[in-house]
């Protein structure tokens, strides 16, 4: 069990959430599709530290970008991404 | 069981990754193949990452043709491993009974077993009487939230001792010839002009010309080395195993719905698997919340355990790719083969990969 600290919820267990993998900047929607390709399979999949952005889905309701230790499960930076998702 | 070996200077072929499909390949390469001059390395001690942590299970009722013929050569080749290899690999085919819950996968299984019919493959929908025969202890009433509604039964399924099945490869290769080095952590691979010319081991440089990267876990880690990119995500599976009954459940149960899996061990200890973890990782811990889901699911279906002991439980990593299908084959290096992304499915298809993989090498190979 994972305990993420949310901006807006506070402490919440990670079954609240949901991952939505780690962060690549997203190209722009007219680029090639190799590039698109890359974007969307080709991931990193770092062993240590990884920027990610998770959802909470039953909380807020807002995007967040997390960074994680995904070997040791540790996190140590947790951001809401602007925008509100049901806009 | 094997000699131990100094690191030689110079191999033909160099497999990264101790595990079934590592010391198959080697195994298959060495006997179907004649190429010897192999290397296994293996950066912990052999069976030490998914092939000592799956679940055991064996089945071929895939969906497609092309799925239930190639993991119907792995069961084929299961069926004969213990006399091949000299060596006891408990296979017991106990039949494997996947539950339906639903009208919908119901029908998916009558799609599934007459697709398996046409690949001659022993594979029928079953009713709730014939489920209740096979295995007494299911609830088959209307008691659960998501009562049992008939089963796809596959008899030749069932399960290995995953430890035997390392080691039986593990020693067989060795007597033909093949160098087993356990840890010895590959820590790079070095790539001249897009062509594999050697790796570097924590025991020393390596000069090959041939390169198979038979990770779990790590494969996308490995390929980066030699400046290959994967489309892998690497999560963990968790699993766990009670204290030992005597024998009461034969066949091996599964319930997709339920996300679980479970059969009983020749020790008698029950063996439960579930789905991956909600996020990546790279943490083999296990966690509460598994346990707990774990255990409310197997009372829907097996009332009767409630008093059973979890004796542990322990995850392993599986590669998983966008399309749950494995990656196999040469790379944009030359000389640099993956045989990875096998995701939840690995351990079952270890001996066909080995040998599809040995032959693959062994048609391209250039000999040094």
């Amino acid at each position: 069990m994972l305990v993420i600290i949310c901006p807006n919820c506070g402490p919440r267990n990670d079954n609240e959430f949901s991952f939505q993998g780690e962060i690549i900047p997203r190209p722009s929607v007219d680029t090639d599709p190799a590039i698109w390709r890359r974007y969307l399979y080709m991931k990193s999949n770092t062993s240590g530290w990884q920027k990610e952005r998770w959802f909470h889905v039953s909380g807020c309701r807002r995007f967040l970008d997390i960074e994680r230790n995904n070997v040791t499960n540790e996190i140590r930076l947790v951001a809401e991404v602007g925008g509100d998702p049901r806009e | 069981m094997w000699e131990h070996h100094e690191l030689q200077s110079t191999y033909d072929v160099v497999i990264v990754g101790g595990g079934v499909h590592g010391l198959a390949t080697a195994y298959y390469l060495a006997r179907n193949h004649g190429i010897t001059n192999v290397a296994v390395v293996e950066k912990s001690y052999i069976g030490s990452g998914g092939s000592g942590r799956n679940t055991a299970i064996v089945r071929s009722n895939y969906l497609t043709a092309e799925g239930s013929r190639f993991y119907d050569r792995s069961i084929k080749l299961y069926e004969r491993l213990a006399s091949d290899l000299n060596f006891n690999v408990m296979f017991e085919q106990r039949g494997h009974m996947t539950l339906a819950h639903n009208d919908s996968s119901l029908r998916t299984m009558r799609w599934r077993a007459e697709v398996n019919k046409l690949q001659g493959i022993d594979s029928a929908v079953i009713s709730l009487a014939e489920i209740k025969k096979l295995a007494p202890f299911l609830d088959t009433t209307e008691r659960p939230r998501y009562p049992i509604v008939g089963a796809l039964w596959h008899p030749p399924g069932g399960i290995v001792r995953h430890d035997a099945v390392v080691w039986g490869y593990a020693r067989a290769a060795a007597a033909l010839g093949v160098h087993i080095h356990q840890e010895t952590e590959l820590v790079g691979i070095d790539v001249e002009s897009d062509r594999v010319v050697g790796v570097q081991t924590g025991r020393g440089p390596v000069s090959t010309s041939t390169v198979i990267n038979c990770t779990a876990g790590w494969a996308s880690l490995i390929s980066a080395m030699a400046g290959v990119t994967l489309p892998i995500t690497t999560r963990p599976l968790q699993a766990a195993v009670t204290e030992p009954v005597k024998h009461f459940l034969h066949p091996v149960i599964v319930s997709g719905s339920l996300h679980t899996y479970v059969s009983q061990t020749a020790r008698g200890e029950l063996v439960f698997g579930a789905s991956v973890d909600p996020f990546a990782s790279y943490s083999t811990r296990g966690s509460l919340e598994f346990t707990t889901g774990l255990a409310s699911h197997i009372l829907e279906l097996m009332p009767a355990v409630e008093n059973m002991r979890l004796l542990r439980q322990w995850a392993g990593l599986c590669d998983m790719t966008p399309d749950y299908g494995p990656i196999i084959g040469p790379t944009g290096v030359d000389g640099f083969y993956v045989d990875v992304g096998w995701g939840t499915y690995g351990f079952k298809a270890g001996p066909v990969a080995g040998e599809s993989v040995a032959a693959m090498i062994a048609s391209g190979h250039r000999a040094s």
